[in-house]
This record gives structure tokens, sequence and C-alpha cells, in this order.
């Protein structure tokens, strides 16, 4: 096992935050337990934010747990290049965060969808999809009710320009993103925000295949290379 | 006490799902001639003091924070 430790928060109403640090443990990473209320990363050299209803999903999915004390230290760190990966609802705290562009609200036939998802990775050159081989076709199960991704036409111009659709829905749109985003990254590629749940694809008892794991073995690899 | 009124609305550009889903359900109960609904939230803010214009800019700067997340959404403030 590799020295590399990656932190997972868990907020009130996160669930699966021990998928997340399971398939930390499973790309041989250590995983570090971190709590919304503690303002303190504990050195951790990763963070992931997990999937779940933090806070209730109150007023707005995520906008409770930006404020949340941990995230008060997360955001800077962030800001400062430490790499960050939110999933669904980890993806829409980044968002509220004001740390990815855009935001994610009801999708648009109003039901919660959950299932096997086709997924091309279309940027590998981020700290969390450097394993993955670029247009490479995955199945991850996606599961939300408000996974919508929305952003003005300039931002989303933006993101197509500098490449920073990490992953783009194939097949059926689950939930009406705009141009079938799945997920983006940040200008310097640190901070990945993932409406579908690699963590639950990571072994083949328990999920659709492996075709997650390479979202944390590449964070894992850019630590030790670090 | 004043108590002041925050109407949060999805921006017009962002499609409204569930407006339009009970636009589209109100000719089913019988209800005719609605063009469009959109859906928003309400908020009553009870202030301690008068509502002046230094306790509006707070609530508006409490909207803005944390009332309506302004990627998506346009707020109004009124006094009531």
């Amino acid at each position: 096992m590799s020295t590399a430790r990656v932190g997972v928060i868990t907020f009130p109403g996160s669930l699966d935050d021990r998928d997340a640090a399971r398939a930390v443990r499973l790309a041989e990473a250590r995983a570090v337990p971190l709590w919304h209320a503690d303002p303190d990363l504990h050195g951790v050299d990763a963070v992931i934010l997990p999937g779940g209803f933090s806070y209730g999903d109150y007023l707005r999915a995520g906008a409770i747990a930006r404020f949340a004390p941990v995230m008060q230290e997360l955001i800077p760190a962030a800001r400062a290049g430490l790499p960050v990966l939110g999933i669904c609802n980890g993806f829409q705290v980044l968002c509220e965060s004001h740390l990815l562009p855009g935001a994610l609200i009801r999708n648009e036939n109003l039901h919660f969808g959950c299932h096997d998802q086709r997924l091309r990775v279309e940027n590998t050159e981020t700290a969390w999809t450097s394993e993955y081989s670029p247009g490479q076709e995955v199945v991850i199960p996606v599961k939300n009710g408000e996974g919508r991704y929305v952003a003005d036409a300039a931002t989303l111009s933006e993101l197509e320009r500098e490449g920073r659709v990490v992953a783009r829905y194939l097949g059926v749109n689950p939930n009406g993103s705009m141009n079938d985003i799945a997920g983006v990254t940040n200008e310097a590629g640190n901070v990945v925000g993932l409406m579908p749940h690699p963590e639950h694809a990571i072994e083949e008892l328990t999920g659709p295949g492996t075709d997650g794991l390479p979202f944390f073995t590449s964070v894992l690899k850019r630590l030790v290379n670090a | 006490m004043a108590r002041v009124i925050v109407d949060v609305m999805l921006k017009p550009e962002i499609l409204d799902a569930q407006g339009q889903a009970i636009a589209r359900a109100l000719p089913r109960l019988g209800f005719t001639g609605v063009a469009s609904v959109r859906q928003g939230k309400r908020f009553e803010v009870e202030i301690d003091g008068p509502a002046d214009d230094a306790a509006l800019a707070e609530v508006r700067k409490m909207a803005e924070t944390l009332l309506a997340n302004t990627v998506i959404e346009d707020f109004t403030l009124r006094v009531e």
C-alpha cells in the first residue's frame, strides 16, 4: 500500500463515503475519514466529496454543505492545487462553492434515475482521469434526482473550448444535462466534479465492472509521482 | 420588527421542469387558459429593527450568499 492519503469528507446525510473510502483502499491508497464539523484536512494529499444528501438537500443540493467548517479549509486548498473529486452530491457542493462553474438542478424528467450508464471520458489530463485513454467508453452507475448540469452559454462554450468536459453521457442523457455533460474540471485540472458514481464500479462482484477504478488510481499515480 | 420577503426564481433561460409539469397538469384538472407556470421559492425574513437601507442591504447579502444561487437564480426583495 502506498503512503498517499486521500481524505473522504462525511457530511450529515452523506451516503457513499464508505464506498468512496473503500475505492481509495482498492486503489492501494490510504483512506482518511474527514468530518464536516472539523475544520482540518489532517494533511491529506487529496480529497473526495462523496455522494448522498448532505444536510438533507435543504435549500438546494450542496448549498448548506458549502459552508461546513471543513469546506472553509478545503476551498482555499483546492484553489491552491489540492486534488479534489466531487461525486454526485460532492459535485453539487463544488458548484455551490464556485470551485466549478455552473450548477446542477432538478432532472428534466423530474424522476430520480438509477442505472448503469455509458460514458465517454473526454479529458484524461485531470488529476483524476489520467489512467483512462482519451475517448475511452466506460460503464458507471448514475443515480440522481438533481443531476442536470446547466451553465450559461458563455461558460458552456468556455468549457468546451478548453476541453474541460471530463465525461459525457452516451446513449440516453439521464437528466437533461446541457451538452450531455456528466463531469467537468476547473482550469487547473485538479478539481473534478462527476455526477455518475465511479466508487460503485470498482469490483466485478458489486458493480457493473471496474470502469470506475481509474479515477482512484489516477490520483494515486499523480501523488506518488509528485 | 419588520418582514422582508425574498422571492427566488430560476433565471428565465433555465428550463423550469417543475413549473412545466405543473402547467401540463392544470388542463387535466380542468383549468384552462394557462400559458405557462414557473415555480420559485419565497423566504420571509423577520428582522429585529426597522427595514431601513442598512437592514435591506444585509438581507440582500443573505440572499446572494445563501438563499439564492445566483449562477442559476434571480431574487427580488420587498418589505411587507
